[in-house]
């Protein structure tokens, strides 16, 4: 039970002088319940690539299987792998469409033939999950916050009951806070339900904080593929292309040129914390 | 998928007629359209077929991008032609079964291609050739006595060029809509027509709500930067008639006076 991309080009604009390599032999695996971030400069590639997952973009050559089912097999059903792989898109207001926010969130699984009683269930339980308050349930979508929006939007992916959940820069334009409380919501929901969880961001901290493993992407290619830590240690390689490590990495690299023995391959502010203190021998 | 779709089919590229002031490139068509029912014989329409094909001779745009507006009237030019061709009245040239030819529908049939072909073609070398942009300038500057009448120019031009811009911003929401539904297994294509046009609210209620706050932040912005309409306001590049642009107005005044003289003359009768 997996996503497996084996050699995927997609190539815009087809045949015209203007034609633009998005995807150059993109080869992926992904195996259940992990927790990826998908990290690139705004044009590597990043989000052509998610469209994949789900069959919104058809490759230009190559292919990809779900669960061993090529989904470009012409009797495959797409309809059903769009409810299997859910994608939620980078801004909610491209989604949100209905007069109250629970009623929104029931338009997909509703989608998916199921009767009104399964469908009202799904849609409450999906909004629990993403920590919407209850008295937001019946207002409009158009009046929540931004942060509340897009909790909206990602309950209205994850009615459908998805196997992977992919997110589109889930905290675009969002405050600081609200970033962290998106992504916590994230973490939490992807350690109860063992769901995949794919999330797409052009920031380093974002994801570094969360996820078991990091793609990089630069120019429709994956530069790199491994668990944070390795991806971290190629901190030049990843400012070239316009990525940088936590800021955490380059204080610890910076102590450890001035001569205090850190381990630099912490990613998170706690690891920081502790690898500091432990060199300066404050460890109890 | 909706990125196919051109409007405003602007073909980059450098030529005198691209150079050309947009008046002189809107007046030249529309007295070419005009001068198209002026004809009542072929010479007529051969004259108006060298005229334009010098004319994009020069715009140094491939002829296939001419053709191509001719595709989005391919129907409407099939129709005209098989109406006139089977239900003229007339002189009987060629009967099969119960439907007869008549050589008065053949000779209407024939005109009305041409003349819908050479107006489309016509129409397309302007707008190949010009900017959007430039077009409403043109416009603008070119209406310009029609304020004597109250109409607000400055305004309607200010208008079609803002909707001009929108469009491929607008097309590009649209894909990004019609993706995050179908995401959620929205189906914009399948069912009569009465699913289909219900299957659109989930696309039209995003589209015209962001619309809506882009017009919204546009006209902040407008008046942030001081715009309060067409009073008094210059412009960055004014329209001022070139040589180029005296000498296009003579050739399309000498092309209208032979085309209409000879266009018109009473040939004997062929056959």
């Amino acid at each position: 039970m997996s996503i497996i991309l084996d050699h995927v080009n997609y190539i815009y604009g087809g045949d015209t002088p203007l034609a633009v390599r998005a995807l150059d032999d993109i080869c992926l695996q992904i195996p259940d319940g992990q927790f990826i971030g998908i990290i690139g400069h705004t044009g590597s590639g990043k989000s052509t690539l998610v469209q994949h997952l789900n069959g919104l973009l058809k490759a230009s050559s190559g292919s990809i299987y779900f669960n061993g089912e090529d989904i470009y097999d012409r009797d495959y059903d797409r309809k059903k792998l769009r409810s299997k792989v859910g994608l939620v898109f980078q801004y909610p207001e491209h989604q949100l469409f209905e007069t109250d926010v629970f009623t929104d969130v029931c338009f997909g699984p509703k989608n998916l033939g199921l009767d009104k009683k399964e469908v009202e269930l799904r849609a409450y339980d999906a909004l629990r999950k993403v920590g919407l308050p209850d008295e937001l349930f019946y207002q409009s979508p158009f009046d929540l916050s931004g942060g509340q929006k897009r909790r909206a939007a990602i309950a209205g992916v994850l009615a459908m009951k998805p196997e992977v959940l992919v997110l589109d820069e889930p905290t675009a334009g969002l405050d600081p806070k609200g970033r962290e409380e998106i992504l916590q919501q994230i973490r939490e929901l992807q350690k109860k339900t063992g769901m995949t969880v794919i999330l797409v961001s052009h920031s380093m901290e974002d994801v570094a904080e969360y996820v078991d493993r990091i793609i990089v992407m630069n120019r429709g290619r994956v530069m790199y593929d491994d668990v944070p830590k390795e991806v971290f240690r190629h901190g030049k390689e990843l400012e070239e292309v316009g990525l940088a490590p936590p800021q955490v990495t380059y204080i610890l690299q910076e102590l450890r040129r001035r001569g205090l023995q850190v381990d630099t391959d912490a990613t998170t502010v706690e690891e920081a914390a502790d690898v500091v203190m432990r060199a300066l021998q404050y460890v109890t | 998928m909706l990125r196919d779709i051109t409007l405003g089919q602007y073909y980059q590229t450098e030529s005198v007629i691209h150079r050309l002031d947009p008046r002189v490139k809107l007046a030249g068509t529309l007295l070419f359209i005009i001068s198209l029912f002026f004809f009542k014989n072929f010479i007529g329409y051969l004259i108006a077929a060298v005229f334009l094909m010098l004319v994009i001779r020069l715009s140094h745009v491939p002829f296939r991008f001419m053709v191509r507006g001719m595709r989005a009237v391919l129907f409407l030019l099939l129709l005209t032609v098989v109406f006139n061709l089977f239900l003229t009245p007339g002189e009987p040239l060629v009967i099969l079964w119960k439907v007869t030819i008549t050589k008065e529908g053949l000779k209407t049939a024939i005109n009305m291609a041409v003349r819908l072909s050479l107006l489309v073609v016509g129409s397309s070398v302007m707008t190949l050739t010009t900017t959007p942009n430039n077009l409403t300038d043109g416009m603008e500057k070119g209406l310009r006595p029609l304020k004597v009448f109250r109409v607000p120019v400055h305004e309607v031009a200010m208008m079609m060029s803002i909707a001009l811009r929108f469009i491929p911003i607008l097309m590009e929401e649209t894909d990004k809509i019609m993706k995050a539904q179908i995401a959620r297994g929205a189906d914009f294509e399948s069912g009569n027509i009465i699913r289909r046009a219900k299957a659109l609210v989930p696309l039209l209620v995003p589209l015209f709500i962001s619309a809506f706050r882009r017009a919204n932040d546009l006209a902040m912005a407008m008046e942030a930067r001081c715009y309060r309409g067409g009073e008094g306001r210059t412009k960055m590049k004014p329209l001022i008639y070139q040589k180029r642009d005296r000498i296009a107005y003579l050739c399309i005044l000498i092309y209208l006076t032979v085309g209409i003289w000879l266009g018109r003359l009473q040939l004997p009768a062929i056959g």
